[in-house]
């Protein structure tokens, strides 16, 4: 099972998640959590959250980059499902070796992340915290999907990026099934 | 008597205790010492307004049977467990510790020995109606302090029993008594189990039966009569009445009904231990003093001295901090009512001999005058050595509920449960007895009672609240309450339930900030969930409830600020502020819109 979790504030103001989000919507073995609109409230249902992280082997962080990171109800997921004892920290062996996909849409293209640039640095530079997030949980950190210049590519393009997410994704299934997933499966 | 009417009396009662005791409050000497003074000056000994005093110094101890009551009332059986170490162990420590010396300086002034005894053990109890009160006034009775001095007088109300018992046996003509010493126990077997039945088993139902008729005198008349009945029962089985009070007041502590039985009770207790301080003042024979003034002087000084010394000296024992024993010490010297019973008892049976019976009345109420002076000294020590060192914390009184909750129906459960779940204590106060009976069965602390009766409210602490959840339904007295709360607690925040706009102008009018539409929020829910059923996202339309809200709160400002001007501007104004929030909305998801644009990625424009 791959568990996809979603945050976008306005899905259906979105252009690249919901371009993203249709192409993988119904793949099998796929269960999408949507958190804005699971958690309007900011209060996350921390047991389900888990007992959703527990049966999946692949875990998917799906989002648009806001402020260089993730959406505040993807930061709150983190800090409130993420806990010392479950996810980390003695006895938090939950995620350990399960695997992780991180598809990450951002406003900047290739010539504002660099050097000099509109964001001062490469998009490599703003990765590590939420890999080291990953690491930190024991979870395996799969190359990740990042769609750049969010705005400016057309819907060919788009199209096309959805369509490498779902191979992905299809493959990640398949490797389930021939027990190359995560650790416990 | 001579032939004043009952209603003549009452009125030199009353007007010497108007007189009198403001103005002891007023030099912050306490109130027990104004009642006195009153009793001195219409008593046989000043104005002579007043003759029958035995009378009614016997009629006047009902107040300290009530007040007995009242206390019992307020010990619930977990915390009555807990006391038994200050009441068996502080007890029996102070009676040794006092009594011993007492006794043998009976002795060497000249008593006999069984005169000795019977004088000493005596002179060793305290009185529980000075010692209380001045406590209560002081606030020291949910004090460390306060809990250690009550359970000393309670041991010396249980001592007392056989101290009356003992003064015949001491008697020279010793044949006519005794025997009878087994009858006498079975008696208070008897007397006690059946207040203990009764109080258990039978008061309950009857007050729920009473409660539900609505009719509140004769809840108050049942209450009254459930006390003195109590207490003659144990008077006739030879037990303290207020022993017995305390008791049937303990097995009721537990019950929804306790905070309405104590702003029932309060008042008639009130009234019935200024009556009996007022008798002890009248009592005070100023003949006697007159004409022996230096041998009462010594005995007076001398029993108190030795009181104090020994209080000093046992306090440590049992548990008394350091700088509070010089307190304790005062408010336990003086001598007691119980000592008036027993030396009555012992000049008839002829154990004292002359008129030391006498003489020892008028000292042990001439010690009671003593108290407030005794214990405004030691409250002066007090400060002085704190001064000096630093002060230390003062204790939080666990059992003090912090909050209130005033009606407990669809709204307040709500509110309690919360609390409740947060492991906070809170008050629940309702009148509604179904009601109540339910939510016990579901395991609430619930009281029964009208919240907007201010005795009620003082009896449920809201003196040492916090904060007040005034979840009433009905207007008007919810308004009431408010009323109540802002004028004579002020300290209570007020978190307060409004039924709809115009009731919530009315709280604001009355200074509450921090108020509830009952329906608001639970409305704003069912149009987030419709919104989404319509297509809208549940976080964009949690968003516009959001924004829906702030809104709606600074229209209501803007038209409360002006009382509302005319219906149909009123109207206007109500009809603008909506196409407001209509553009407001509008704007919104263009903004929105606006967040797909290129901000953050056209490079060039940098
Ligand atoms: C509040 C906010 C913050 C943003 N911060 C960044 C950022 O730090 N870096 C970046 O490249 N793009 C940023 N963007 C642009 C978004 O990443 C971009 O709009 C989004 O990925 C487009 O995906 P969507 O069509 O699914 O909304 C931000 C956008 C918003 C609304």
């Amino acid at each position: 099972m791959i568990l996809v979790i979603q945050a976008h504030p306005y899905p259906d103001r979105s252009r690249a998640n919901r371009a993203l989000g249709r192409a993988i919507h119904d793949l099998d073995g796929l269960e999408i959590r949507s958190l804005y609109d699971l958690y309007p409230d900011f209060s996350i249902d921390v047991g389900a959250e888990q007992r959703a992280l527990e049966r999946a082997t692949t875990v998917v962080w799906q989002h648009p980059i806001y402020w260089y990171t993730a959406p505040a109800l993807l930061k709150l997921w983190f800090e409130k499902v993420l806990t010392p004892g479950w996810a980390y920290g003695p006895g938090g062996t939950a995620l350990v070796g399960k695997r992780c996909l991180w598809v990450a849409t951002a406003g900047g293209d290739e010539s504002s992340y660099r050097e000099g640039g509109m964001h001062g640095q490469p998009f490599e530079a703003f990765v590590p915290v939420i890999r080291q997030t990953a690491a930190f949980c024991g979870m395996r950190w799969l190359e990740p999907l990042v769609v750049d210049g969010a705005h400016r590519i057309d819907e060919a393009e788009l199209s096309g990026l959805g369509e490498r997410y779902r191979e992905r994704l299809r493959e990640l299934v398949a490797e389930e099934g021939r027990g190359e997933g995560g650790g416990d499966a | 008597m001579h032939e004043r009417s009952f209603l003549v009396h009452a009125i030199v009662y009353l007007a010497a205790a108007v007189v009198c005791v403001p103005l002891a409050s007023r030099f912050r000497l306490g109130s027990v010492l104004g009642y006195l003074a009153a009793g001195c000056l219409i008593g046989p000994f000043g104005l002579a307004l007043v003759s029958d005093v035995d009378a009614i110094l016997h009629f006047s101890e009902l107040g300290v049977v009530l007040m007995l009551f009242l206390i019992g009332l307020e010990l619930e059986p977990a915390r009555l467990k807990a006391m038994r170490g200050a009441v068996f162990g502080g007890g029996t420590v102070q009676m040794l510790a006092c009594g011993a010396p007492l006794v043998l300086a009976a002795r060497a002034v000249g008593l006999p020995w069984g005169g000795a005894i019977v004088a000493g053990l005596a002179l060793a109890l305290s009185s529980t109606a000075i010692a209380v009160q001045t406590m209560r006034e002081r606030g020291l009775l949910g004090a460390p302090l306060g809990k250690t001095a009550f359970g000393v007088l309670l041991f010396q109300d249980l001592a007392a029993i056989p101290l009356v018992g003992l003064v015949p046996l001491l008697s020279d003509d010793r044949g006519s008594h005794g025997g009878s010493a087994g009858l006498a126990l079975a008696k208070v077997v008897v007397a006690v189990a059946a207040v203990v039945v009764a109080g258990r088993f039978l008061t309950r139902p009857v007050l729920r039966a009473i409660a539900r008729t609505n009719l509140r005198e004769v809840f108050t008349a049942f209450a009254l009569l459930l006390v003195l009945g109590i207490a003659e029962v144990m008077e006739l089985a030879g037990v303290s009445m207020a022993l017995g009070a305390f008791l049937a007041g303990a097995l009721l502590a537990s019950s929804e009904y306790r905070h309405a039985l104590e702003t029932d009770i309060e008042p008639f207790k009130g009234l019935l231990m200024g009556l009996f301080f007022i008798a002890v003042g009248m009592s005070i024979d100023f003949g006697l003093l007159a004409s022996e003034p230096v041998r009462l002087a010594l005995l007076v000084a001398g029993f108190v001295a030795i009181k104090t010394v020994a209080l000093v000296a046992a306090a440590g024992p049992i548990g008394v901090a350091r700088g509070e024993r010089p307190l304790f010490a005062a408010l336990l010297s003086q001598g007691g009512e119980f000592a008036f019973v027993v030396f009555g008892l012992a000049r008839a049976a002829r154990v004292l001999p002359g008129d030391w019976d006498k003489a020892l009345t008028l000292a042990v109420a001439l010690s009671m005058a003593l108290t407030p002076l005794l214990v405004l000294a030691a409250e002066m020590l007090r400060r002085r050595v704190e001064a000096g060192a630093a002060r230390e914390a003062d204790p939080i009184e666990a059992e003090d509920a912090p909050v209130l909750i005033a009606g407990f129906g669809r709204f307040g459960q709500i509110v309690g449960r919360l609390l409740f779940a947060s492991g906070l204590k809170a008050t629940v106060l309702d009148h509604d007895p179904d009601q109540i009976e339910m939510l016990r069965r579901f395991g609430f602390r619930v009281f029964y009672g009208d919240a907007t009766r201010l005795d009620l409210l003082h009896a449920a602490g809201a003196g040492s609240a916090r904060v007040i959840v005034n979840a009433i339904d009905d207007v008007e007295s919810n308004l009431r309450l408010v009323d109540l709360v802002r004028s004579h607690f002020p300290q209570l925040a007020i978190v307060a339930r409004a039924r709809n706009v115009a009731h919530l102008y009315e709280l604001e009018r009355r200074g509450v900030t921090i108020i509830e539409r009952e329906l608001f929020e639970s409305s704003l829910l069912a149009g987030r969930h419709a919104l989404e059923l319509l297509g809208v996202r549940p976080f964009e339309a949690r968003e516009r409830a959001d924004k829906f809200r702030r809104h709606n709160e600074a229209m209501l400002t803007v038209l409360g600020a002006d009382g509302g001007g005319d219906d149909s501007q009123r109207r206007a104004r109500v009809r603008e502020a909506r196409g407001e929030l209509e553009r407001q909305f509008q704007k919104d998801v263009e903004e929105l819109d606006r967040r797909e644009g290129a901000d953050w990625h056209r490079d060039d424009e940098r």
